[in-house]
This record gives structure tokens, C-alpha cells and sequence, in this order.
């Protein structure tokens, strides 16, 4: 069966594991974008802790993503079988690249612009949501679509652990060793990176600032 | 002899990691309201943390520094911050805002109401020689040198501070430009009526805009005088940084 006549005849399927994708890479980046960026932000003025935290977030993205979904099973809470477990993992996994460019924007500003913040006399909370946060906003962006395009492609294997989602047919398609069963989650996988990475290219060069 | 505004009381001021040497040591000084004060010195001479010290950028490690007759260590810092103007060298202007919304920052912060603000934006502009109706809507990042340095002087002057502090302005801009705001300085500085601490280490600057020029070396003050006496001072610093102006005069005869 070639891969034209597969997807002519799995439409529905096909359409139902690409929202069920969707629906994991969605969840899981919003939970690591509202874990990330507020971490980031705290870890400001806080060097010694920052490394500590990029560290940790280092950790996770060297674990290999089938022994972290494999790792994440039994634990309680979090664990088991299913699309829990698998946002757990696609989180721990975002949460480096967010963390990291929010760190970075948000401390890579030129030391002139902080200093005349200061002797200005605007008050800390004042100089990160009103100078760092602004100037920080397409480096973080970055990071965010980085993140999104790692998780696009790791969710494939959440199907694993029984998230479904696209990697279900290429699970199926390596044990039918079936090229088009591999290509029926392959290509939409592939072509939803390249959509999310497009759509939040032209988000950060509309939000750059210099 | 009119108020003192800033007055330093034997400042000393030093990094904890070497105490041999402090930054400053021994810095008496009284300013007074309305004056120009050139600070002038060799790069590491202090001069810059003496300014830094008036805004509290620095905490003294002891001695004692009042402004406006208060301890700056009883001043709460942000309120002592927005009475006082500063500008730098590199200007240090928002590039995520806009001329108007990087000058009116501290009169917003200050809550003052947009009509009043906006009045104050006019006012500040015309000052430094910019149209503000033309330049309002711009980015930094579309004006020139000299015009950014311009606008950092008005977001300075914006709260109408008693107070200037400026750690060489016109230091990045080229000799023609920096002649022109100079010049412009030297009218504005009349004007305003603000009391002016200036660090340079340019001595024909410091004559020129100084109403007094206060000489550092290696953290301590080693001389004060009018910019017309200067030229008879007799400490071998004092006396290096004459013959430097006269070798600049000497060669371009």
C-alpha cells in the first residue's frame, strides 16, 4: 500500500491523532511556558540559584526521551499509563530552552540602560517589567519556539506510554514495517514543526524591539 | 555665599576585597546650590564614585554625605534617586521607547497628570534644542549622537530636579558635536539654575563649564580652585594635566 492510498483511506484517523498532538504539545507548553518564564524572572538577581536551576533543566534534557517516558511510569501522582504522564515529560523537556532564553534576555541587557534605570530611581519591580521583561521579549519568544518544535517532535514518542498522538502510526508503521504507516504520523508531525516554527518566527521579529 | 546642597564629610569609599587601597579616602567637599563642579581626573581616580555616591549608585563605607542637609543614607534611596538627574556618557535611553515615553518616565512614575506631563515634555525639549512635536513619536534608535545625548539631558531634567549629576556627557560624541553641546550647556546650565557636579577628565572641558573644578588623584581630592586660577596650581597633577592642554593648543598652532 503506498502512502497517498493510506492517507486516503485513514483521513479521520489521521486527523484525530494530529488533534490529539496538538492537544499534548499545547498543554504541555503552556505548563512550561507558565513554569519557565516566571522562574526565570524570580532567578533574576539570583545567580547562585539560577545555574543551580539551568542545571537541573540541563539534567532533564540529557535523560533519552524513551527512558524518561519509561522513567515516569511508576511514579506516583504523575506517573502511570496515558496523557498525564506524557505532559509531564514534554514539560520537564520545554522547560530547558524556555528557561534558558528567559535567563539570558532578561540579564543580557547593556549595562548603561540598567544603570540610568537605576539612578532614576525606578524600583526593581519597576526595572523588570518595565525594562528587562520588554527588552527580553523576542530572546524569550526564541525560546519558546525552539521548545515547541523539540516537543512537536518528542510527543511522537508519548505514544509509547499510550498518549496517542501522531506516534501511534509510526509505532504501528515500525511493527508492520510499513514505510507508509511511518509516514502517516511522520509527515504531519513534520509539517506541524515547520507551521509552529514559522508562526513564532514572525511573532519574535514582530515583537524585537532593536 | 548661597545654601549647601551637597556637602561630603571625610567620605571614604571602598571595595571590600581590597581594602589597602579605597576608591576614596578622606573627600571633603561643599557645593553649592547653583554652582558648576567640575570633577576632573585621571580615569580611576574616583571621580565617578564620588557621583555615584551622591545618588547612592554607591553606599560611602564611612564618612558622612549629606544632600539637601539629610544624610543620603537617611534618604530613601528612590525618593533621593528622583530628585536628582543623571546622565551618562552612553546615555542609557529605553530602545523599547519611544523620545516622549524615555523622557517622561520619572514625571509618570511620579504619577504627575499627562497634561502636566506632556507640558513638561515641551518644556524639557525646547530646552535641549530639539522639537519635540517632530521627535515625540521617534525611537533612540533613529537619532543621532548628539541627539540622543540631547534627549538623556531633557529625560533628566524632566522632574525638574535640583540637581544634575553628569558623568562625561558629551565623552562619545565627535569634537564638533561635543563643541556644539558644550556651548549649549554652557546657556542651559544659566538658565536652569541647577546645581551641576560634572565628571570629565578633559581639563579644557572642566574650565570651560566649571564654575569650580575639583582635581582628583587616586581617590583623594588634591585640588580646588576657579577656572581661572587653575592654570597657577602647583601640584604636579594639577601641572600635567595644564601642560597636556597646552601640548593639545601647542600642536594644532
Amino acid at each position: 500500500m503506498n502512502v497517498l492510498q493510506f492517507f486516503a483511506t485513514h483521513v479521520d484517523e489521521i486527523l484525530n491523532a494530529t488533534r490529539e498532538h496538538l492537544a499534548l504539545v499545547v498543554i504541555s507548553m503552556a505548563i512550561a511556558v507558565a513554569i519557565g518564564v516566571p522562574l526565570g524572572m524570580a532567578l533574576v538577581s539570583r545567580p547562585r540559584s539560577r545555574s543551580a536551576a539551568l542545571t537541573v533543566a540541563n539534567i532533564f534534557q540529557t535523560i533519552p526521551s524513551l527512558a524518561l517516558f519509561g522513567l515516569l511510569i511508576p511514579l506516583p501522582l504523575i506517573g502511570g499509563i496515558g496523557m498525564r504522564t506524557a505532559v509531564v515529560a514534554l514539560v520537564l523537556y520545554a522547560l530547558l530552552p524556555i528557561l534558558r532564553n528567559t535567563c539570558v534576555g532578561l540579564s543580557n541587557i547593556d549595562p548603561a540602560i540598567l544603570e540610568a534605570a537605576e539612578a532614576m530611581g525606578m524600583t526593581e519591580p519597576q526595572i523588570l517589567f518595565r525594562v528587562r521583561l520588554p527588552l527580553a521579549t523576542s530572546v524569550i519568544l526564541a525560546g519558546i519556539r525552539t521548545a515547541t518544535v523539540i516537543t512537536i517532535g518528542v510527543a511522537t514518542i508519548a505514544a509509547a506510554i499510550g498518549a496517542g498522538g501522531l506516534g501511534t502510526f509510526i509505532f504501528r508503521g515500525v511493527a508492520m514495517v510499513s514505510d507508509a504507516v511511518i509516514l502517516a504520523g511522520a509527515i504531519p508531525a513534520a509539517l506541524l514543526a515547520l507551521l509552529a516554527d514559522f508562526l513564532l518566527g514572525l511573532l519574535e521579529r514582530r515583537l524585537r524591539v532593536i | 555665599m548661597t545654601d549647601i546642597i551637597i556637602e561630603f564629610n571625610d567620605v571614604e569609599y571602598q571595595v571590600s576585597a581590597t581594602p589597602a587601597r579605597p576608591i576614596l579616602s578622606g573627600v571633603s567637599l561643599q557645593i553649592h546650590q547653583g554652582e558648576t563642579i567640575a570633577l576632573l581626573g585621571r580615569s580611576g581616580s574616583g571621580k565617578t564614585t564620588m557621583l555615584k555616591l551622591i545618588n547612592r549608585l554607591r553606599c560611602l563605607t564611612s564618612g558622612k554625605l549629606l544632600v539637601e542637609g539629610q544624610d543620603v543614607r537617611d534618604w530613601d534611596r528612590i525618593r533621593l534617586r528622583r530628585r536628582i538627574g543623571y546622565v551618562i556618557q552612553e546615555v542609557g535611553l529605553f530602545p523599547h521607547l519611544t523620545v516622549q515615553e524615555n523622557v517622561s518616565l520619572v514625571p509618570a512614575l511620579e504619577n504627575w497628570s499627562p497634561a502636566r506631563i506632556n507640558q513638561r515634555f515641551a518644556e524639557v525639549m525646547h530646552l535641549v534644542g530639539i522639537d519635540p512635536a517632530e521627535y515625540a513619536a521617534r525611537y533612540p534608535r533613529e537619532l543621532s549622537g548628539g541627539q540622543k545625548q540631547r534627549v538623556g539631558v531633557a529625560r533628566a531634567l524632566a522632574a525638574d530636579p535640583a540637581i544634575l549629576l553628569m558623568d562625561e556627557p558629551f565623552g562619545a560624541l565627535d569634537p564638533v558635536t561635543r563643541a556644539e553641546l558644550q556651548q549649549e550647556f554652557l546657556a542651559l546650565a544659566r538658565r536652569v539654575s541647577k546645581t551641576i557636579v560634572l565628571v570629565t577628565h578633559d581639563v579644557r572641558e572642566a574650565l570651560l563649564l566649571g564654575t569650580r573644578v575639583v582635581l582628583l588623584d587616586a581617590g583623594r581630592i588634591v585640588a580646588e580652585s576657579t577656572p581661572l586660577e587653575f592654570r597657577q596650581l602647583q601640584q604636579p597633577i594639577a601641572r600635567q594635566f595644564i601642560a597636556a592642554s597646552e601640548l593639545v593648543a601647542g600642536a594644532a598652532q
